[in-house]
């Protein structure tokens, strides 16, 4: 079933729920923004969106009921967060005026302007903002599949969280002396640090509860974010209990067997664990690629300034969709981001030109309770690409420095209670 | 109706809300100092700070003449004129935030 309806009449078709108050009282040809995907992305453009440029009519398109957070997910496997903490509501985008319609976005036609709910109506819109994030690529490492990942979860796209709860019941499960094992990525993915930060996490709740357990990291690059910092807090908190094994060192996963339990490398060296953790290869969600607007690398090209996807201007991609490199595929990166997308469609809608950007990245990761480490990045839009900025930002210093350590980990709580009101509030 | 006329005053108040905005190369700062940059402990606050001291302290964690955690890496990336826009805007926000 599939009918076009006016906005008026979609409103009524949508049920009560979607009879949100302010929505009643906008102007009747207010220019409509579409925010596809109520993650950190979907949610800042939103929500800026409202606040910034009151004349759009905003609706955000998103299929879960409530935000998990891919941020602070290994604190909940390392039993120092509950999944409640990491959960949030979209009733703060709502009061703000924020019409939400729970559903997936089935197809996009951009040439028409318009998008296909899976519940069957059409949506029109005036521009988009695109923040889908990402899809994993099921296969690519064999026997990785949907069915595989509720053996062997990959935690990493949280949807409702049963993913992240299933690794922390399968930690909690575990004998003491067992081999946690983790298959790590290529580049680009989602969150580069965060692997190494659920490492961290994972030995603080094996070094409490079980400390003759071990960690085995199968990498497929041979250096990563923080490498150094990281790897002087592993030595100094979980001595010899996590083992980095590198690409050149036969560290690409590329084989699982879900039944033997069993992690298979490219030179076949299989691993047997007790509990195996697989990120796997990713790419920009499937509502991205289907639109057309990926290249052959599986993520979307942007024009740097305004987002727009290269393949279709009027649909801004924002968020780890797309290729925003050197920028890292991080939560703040895409609240920032977002602004920079919001702020150049309503430039667009109003015929002026869009705003020079300046975006912003800080990712702090807790390697122990008390111990936190960052990368700060402050970086520009040219002609050709974006750059970072030259001597500024960079890493936490090295060295026996703990209360940088410990002042790092508190910043860290206070960036995501901030990043979250930021996006959701 | 009286909803509807309510709705209505809200959207009349609604420009001076946008009006508030942090400048874009700003909204960095409240990924950490908080969303209306009243800040969150243990990070302080920007909201309300008279500009010439937010100008100094960028300034001076900028040359590295500042003890900093984080900051100085941050400061280094902006440019005067990003720093003195931010600091105007903070000073002119009400200290404990907007809510």
């Amino acid at each position: 079933m599939s009918s076009t309806l006016s906005r008026r009449g979609f409103i009524a078709a949508a049920g009560a729920a979607t009879l949100a108050r302010p929505s009643i009282a906008r102007a009747q040809g207010a220019a409509r923004l579409v925010v596809v995907g109520g993650g950190f992305g979907g949610a800042s453009a939103a929500r800026f969106a409202r606040l910034a440029y009151p004349w759009l009519d905003v609706t955000l398109i998103e299929p879960q009921a409530r935000f998990v957070t891919c941020p602070y997910g290994n604190l909940v496997l390392a039993g120092m967060r509950g999944i409640d903490d990491i959960t949030h509501s979209y009733d703060g985008l709502r009061a703000r005026g924020v019409r939400i319609i729970h559903d997936w976005v089935d197809g996009i036609d951009p040439v028409a302007r318009s998008l296909r709910l899976r519940t069957g109506a059409t949506l029109g819109y005036d521009r988009m903002i695109l923040s889908p994030g990402i899809a994993l690529r099921w296969g690519a490492i064999e026997g990785y599949d949907e069915a595989a990942a509720e053996a062997m979860p990959h935690a990493w796209v949280p949807g409702d969280g049963a993913q992240t709860r299933l690794l922390r019941r399968q930690l909690e499960a575990m004998e003491d002396g067992g081999v946690v094992g983790i298959a790590i990525p290529g580049n680009p993915f989602r969150c580069p640090p965060g692997p190494y930060e659920r490492i961290s996490m994972i030995a603080h709740y094996l070094k409490q509860h079980k400390p003759r357990s071990k960690v085995l990291a199968l990498d497929a690059k041979d250096s990563f974010s923080k490498q150094t910092l990281f790897q002087d807090g592993w030595k100094q908190l979980y001595g010899d209990m996590i083992e980095w094994v590198p690409l050149s060192k036969d560290g690409r996963v590329v084989r699982v067997d879900v039944a033997a339990r069993t992690l298979e490398t490219e030179f076949g060296t299989r691993h047997k664990v007790a509990v195996a953790n697989i990120i796997p290869p990713q790419s920009a969600a499937r509502i991205a690629i289907d639109a057309g607007l990926a290249d052959a690398s599986g993520w979307v090209p942007v024009n740097p300034r305004s987002f727009e996807a290269r393949a279709a201007p009027g649909i801004h991609v924002v968020g780890d969709a797309n290729i925003g490199a050197p920028m890292p595929k991080s939560a703040f990166v895409a609240n920032n981001t977002a602004k920079q997308a919001v702020a150049s469609a309503a430039a667009l809608l109003r015929g002026a030109a869009v705003p020079e950007g300046v975006y912003f990245n800080t990712c702090y990761s807790h390697v122990g309770a008390e111990y936190g480490i960052s990368v700060v990045g402050i970086f520009r839009p040219t002609d050709t690409g974006i750059v970072e900025v030259a001597n500024s930002g960079g890493v936490s210093p090295r060295g026996d420095l703990a209360e940088q350590r410990r002042f790092e980990a508190l910043y860290a709580d206070a960036w995501y209670r901030s990043i979250t009101e930021d996006s959701l509030g | 109706m009286r909803r509807e006329a309510a709705l209505g005053l809200t959207l009349l108040l609604a420009p001076a809300a946008a009006m508030a905005q942090a400048p874009l190369a700003a909204q960095g700062c409240l990924g950490c100092h908080g969303t209306d940059a009243a800040g969150v402990t243990p990070v302080p606050g920007l909201a309300g700070r008279p500009a010439t001291e937010l100008v100094a302290a960028m300034t001076a964690f900028r040359a590295n003449e500042k003890p900093a955690t984080i900051m100085g890496r941050i400061a280094r990336g902006y440019t005067d004129a990003e720093i003195a826009a931010m600091a105007a805007h903070f000073a002119a926000l009400p200290a404990g935030g907007a809510r």
